[in-house]
């Protein structure tokens, strides 16, 4: 409040202060009006600039949050209302309380260990310079690098790609990905695979013509299909591809080729008694079979589709996935601030603990952390404030589909009042922005009393 | 949502070319705008629109023969996306231009009805009804009053295919809805994916339905769903949500249902044009072509044609447009005259020969569309006559028909995901609709 009655004395800036200071030392008590007025003329301008910049807009964010979108009719707390049945300020509100409880004790965590270590390295410098550069990047840049590290597409997002190489290489991926059998209504599909309704005897001759591929991305090995004439005590069969252009469907011409390699199973009574592979023209031949009735299923395993990573920016994972990119963006600052919180520490407190005998984790436990308590708790405070208001990483990661699941106050902020197709709503937004600044002002305050204390 | 096509670099000789029709078409239509009378000299009319880059400079060719006509001064300014947000704030502050373009139905009422705008005097909508059909002026109605002037239209109901992938299996452009599953299928069989949809855009999928949702139940249903005035739990949302249930299987979208949530709009064009494309047709309305031109090396034309959107039923119902409309923020005398001429075929030839755009007028000659793809949805655009609704989703209030991550976009995004909740769908909509539709 003071600042304000400095600020009425203050309004004649410049020139007008100085004299008006000038004629009041001469009437009355030199002291106290001289420096009074000095005040003015020194708080005169900031004090102008806070008023004119912060303070106008805070009051009339408040004001403009109790009339309606045109900002023509007072509408009351009707528009507080609406923010607050809204489903979306729910998920904002929920997504913002995972930010906060995660992402600033994560980073500070981390700063902490980054910054111990790097005092006790070599190249600690160019160490700490590199961790630092995601700060050089704006969050938006970051944002997009991001988004790309993210994507779905195994050929585009190194996530995903680093998943597929990984998996691929403990589990193979099967030959023949997203292949089924045609015509479907012959052949039943359970998770065992693909199992025939009808059932063979040996010596009959099992068709399975097969669909869902290019024939330019058969193995190279695999020969045109040949017909497979029946055999006494034999149950054979062929499978093969049923593409080709201008061919009739499920007959055996035009060059259509076999597929190699498929596992092929003969299964009597549900339970699975011989197992054969096709050879390179689709081929296969149970030769040994007991007299009796065989369904014959192919195992789902060599149809398998390929492993595509995770859905990083589905629903469930986006926030997580945000809050990656803000910990790496934000890891150098929190390190750099600690470090320099470490370096003003007494090292004879550290040796003393060392004479005594403790341990290096007794000393980082024990000493160095109690030690670092302020630094580390301006740290996660000042980082708190940074997580309330995020909203470039917000609006540039996750693409429409899950922009909602990943929405925070400040985004819902900007999107109610200006995003929508006409200019948006500009009373609600406000509301919004007043609940953003309440949300904010505990950790604001918290911080402020701490410096004041500090003095 | 609307997008506009990118006019191909325009040829130097477009602009002589326009003048000389201008010139021509004048003399039929005997308007006194065509005279270059110059009777507005150093009158200044300031223009706001979307058009950036090529498309600005292809408008600007529009605006320089009314420049020489009249004598008067106009400044195009670009602001993006963003337009209706900057045009709030410069109302807001006193300082609107004399005219801007506007994209969406929703928009033109939203200013209509704060006052800003000035309905179109006598005059100007008698030159409006003269050269267009009167399904156009009716979009840009509000409370009774005309206040838009149509000026390009884009066709929306058209599916766009890679001539390749249909050649290689010797597939033809499918006629009837039936037709078009059995391709599918038959692409799916053949391992190629049939279609690629960037439903990480809203609007994309907002398209999707509006297009089946047009023909399952007519003109008039799609018009009272438009204005809420039945709800989206009425059967016949249903039956256009079983049909696009029937088509969102994985097998048949790129990168499956989930994959193609994670897909935006130029993207999906790119999958299907791209020297490895991963699927074979996109849907979406004039506008692929910017894409397939800017990211891919394909040719519109020759590696990328056009089928009209496939039939459901027996009769053919209506074709759904978008375009920007111009309105006026002022009533002088230079800034309606320049509304005016915006409505006369001497602007639309110009503006169609830069060849990114269709245009409403009926008397705009076929063959000043530079190709044969604005030819054919040119043709079915006219060929339609009053059967043409305008999107769906841009006569909704903008908070439930376009905004990212909320109203109709989500919840149809939510279907895609989840294919099989039709009633849940539903449900959403109709709650979603009821906020938005009231509190606007």
């Amino acid at each position: 409040m003071t600042t304000v009655v400095a600020k009425e004395g203050g309004r004649p800036s410049g020139e007008g202060a100085a004299t008006g200071g000038w004629k009041h030392r001469r009437r009355s008590d030199r002291q106290s009006g001289s420096s009074k007025w000095l005040v003015a003329l020194y708080l005169g301008p900031a004090v102008l600039l806070l008023a004119v910049y912060i303070g106008y807009p805070v009051v009339y964010s408040v004001v403009r949050s109790l009339f309606d979108a045109g900002g023509g009719s007072f509408v009351g707390i009707s528009n507080y209302k609406a923010v607050f049945t809204d489903p979306n300020t729910r998920i904002a509100l929920r997504n913002n309380l995972i930010w906060v409880l995660v992402a600033p004790a994560f980073v500070t965590g981390l700063g902490l260990i980054f910054a111990v270590l790097t005092e006790r390295i070599r190249w600690a410098v160019a160490f700490r310079m590199v961790l630092f550069m995601p700060m050089a990047i704006s969050l938006f840049a970051s944002g997009i690098i991001f988004r790309l590290v993210y994507q779905q597409d195994p050929g585009l997002g190194l996530a995903n790609a680093v998943a597929v190489s990984v998996h691929d290489t403990f589990v193979p991926s099967s030959p023949y990905p997203g292949v089924s059998p045609r015509p479907l209504d012959d052949m039943t599909s359970t998770s065992d695979g693909y199992t025939t309704t009808a059932v063979f005897a040996p010596g009959s001759v099992v068709q399975l013509p097969m669909v869902g591929m290019t024939p330019d991305k058969l193995p190279s090995q695999a020969v045109p299909a040949t017909p497979v004439q029946a055999t006494a005590n034999q149950l054979s069969g062929v499978v093969w591809l049923d593409i080709a252009l201008g061919s009739k469907v499920g007959q055996l011409d035009h060059g259509k080729k076999g597929l190699p390699g498929i596992t092929v199973q003969a299964i009597r009574d549900g339970t699975v008694v011989a197992t054969v592979t096709t050879g390179d023209d689709g081929t296969f031949a149970f030769p040994d079979l007991a007299a009796s009735d065989y369904r014959i299923r192919l195992p789902a395993g060599d149809f398998a589709p390929p492993f595509r990573g995770l859905t990083w920016l589905g629903p469930t994972l986006i926030t997580p996935v945000i809050i990656s990119a803000w910990v790496w963006i934000t890891t150098g600052f929190a390190m750099t601030f600690i470090a320099a919180g470490l370096a003003a520490i007494p090292r004879d407190a550290l040796e003393a603990a060392r004479v005594d005998g403790a341990t290096e984790w007794q000393v980082f436990r024990r000493v160095t952390v109690p030690l670092l308590g302020p630094v580390l708790l301006v740290v996660l405070v000042t980082l708190i404030i940074n997580v309330l208001k995020i909203f470039d990483l917000v609006l540039v990661i996750p693409p429409g589909s899950t922009q909602a699941d990943a929405n925070v106050l400040a985004f819902q902020m900007w999107q109610v009042a200006f995003g929508s197709g006409s200019g948006g709503n500009l009373g609600q937004g406000s509301a919004i922005s007043v609940l953003l600044f309440l949300v904010v002002m505990p950790a604001m305050l918290f911080n402020i009393r701490r410096f004041r204390r500090e003095r | 949502m609307n997008r506009k096509g990118l006019g191909i670099a325009a040829a130097l000789s477009a602009f002589a070319m326009g003048v000389a029709g201008c010139g021509g078409s004048s003399s039929s239509s005997g308007g006194s705008s065509s005279a270059p009378t110059q009777d507005l000299k150093g009158q200044t009319i300031q223009v706001a629109g979307v058009w950036s880059g090529d498309e600005q400079k292809d408008f600007e060719q529009v605006l320089a023969v009314f420049e020489k006509q009249t004598g008067a001064t106009v400044q195009f300014t670009s602001a993006g996306d963003q337009l209706p947000t900057v045009l709030q704030t410069k109302i807001a502050g006193k300082n609107p231009p004399n005219i801007a373009f506007l994209a969406q139905p929703g928009s033109i009422a939203q200013f209509a009805k704060e006052g800003a705008l000035k309905p179109l005097p006598a005059d100007v909508l008698s030159t409006v009804n003269q050269y267009q059909s009167p399904a156009w002026s009716k979009f840009g109605t509000v409370n009774g009053k005309v206040y838009g002037v149509w000026f390009d239209a884009s066709d929306k109901s058209v599916v766009w295919y890679n001539t390749k992938a249909f050649d290689s299996l010797g597939a033809q452009p499918p006629k009837t809805w039936n037709d078009f599953v059995t391709l599918s299928g038959q692409l799916a069989d053949a391992g190629v994916t049939p279609m690629s949809i960037g439903a990480g855009d809203g609007w994309v999928l907002t398209d999707w339905f509006e297009q089946i949702y047009l023909q399952t139940a007519g003109v008039d249903n799609y018009n009272k769903l438009g204005a809420h005035q039945i709800p989206w739990t009425d059967p016949t949302v249903t039956k256009a949500l079983q049909m696009l249930q029937q088509y969102f299987q994985d097998r048949y979208l790129a990168g499956g249902r989930q994959g193609a949530l994670q897909t935006d709009f130029p993207t999906s064009v790119v999958n299907a044009f791209e020297d490895t494309p991963k699927a074979a047709m996109v849907y979406e309305g004039d506008f692929v072509a910017t894409s397939i031109q800017s990211s891919t090396k394909a040719q519109v034309g020759t590696d990328a044609k056009i089928f009209p959107f496939p039939q459901i039923g027996s009769t053919k119902a209506g074709v759904e447009t978008g375009g920007d409309a111009a309105v006026a923020f002022t009533d002088d005398k230079a800034t309606m005259e320049l509304m005016k001429f915006l409505a006369t075929p001497a602007a639309g030839e110009v503006f169609a020969k830069t060849g990114g755009f269709l245009s409403p007028d009926k008397s705009v000659p076929l063959s000043s569309y530079p190709n044969d793809i604005q030819k054919t949805m040119e043709q079915q655009l006219q060929s339609a006559g009053n059967d043409i609704v305008f999107d769906m989703s841009d006569q909704a209030p903008p908070s439930f028909g376009a905004t990212k991550g909320s109203g109709e976009w989500k919840d149809l995004e939510d279907f895609l995901a989840n294919p099989t909740d039709i009633t849940g769908a539903e449900q959403k909509l109709e709650a979603d609709a009821v906020k938005d539709y009231t509190s606007s």
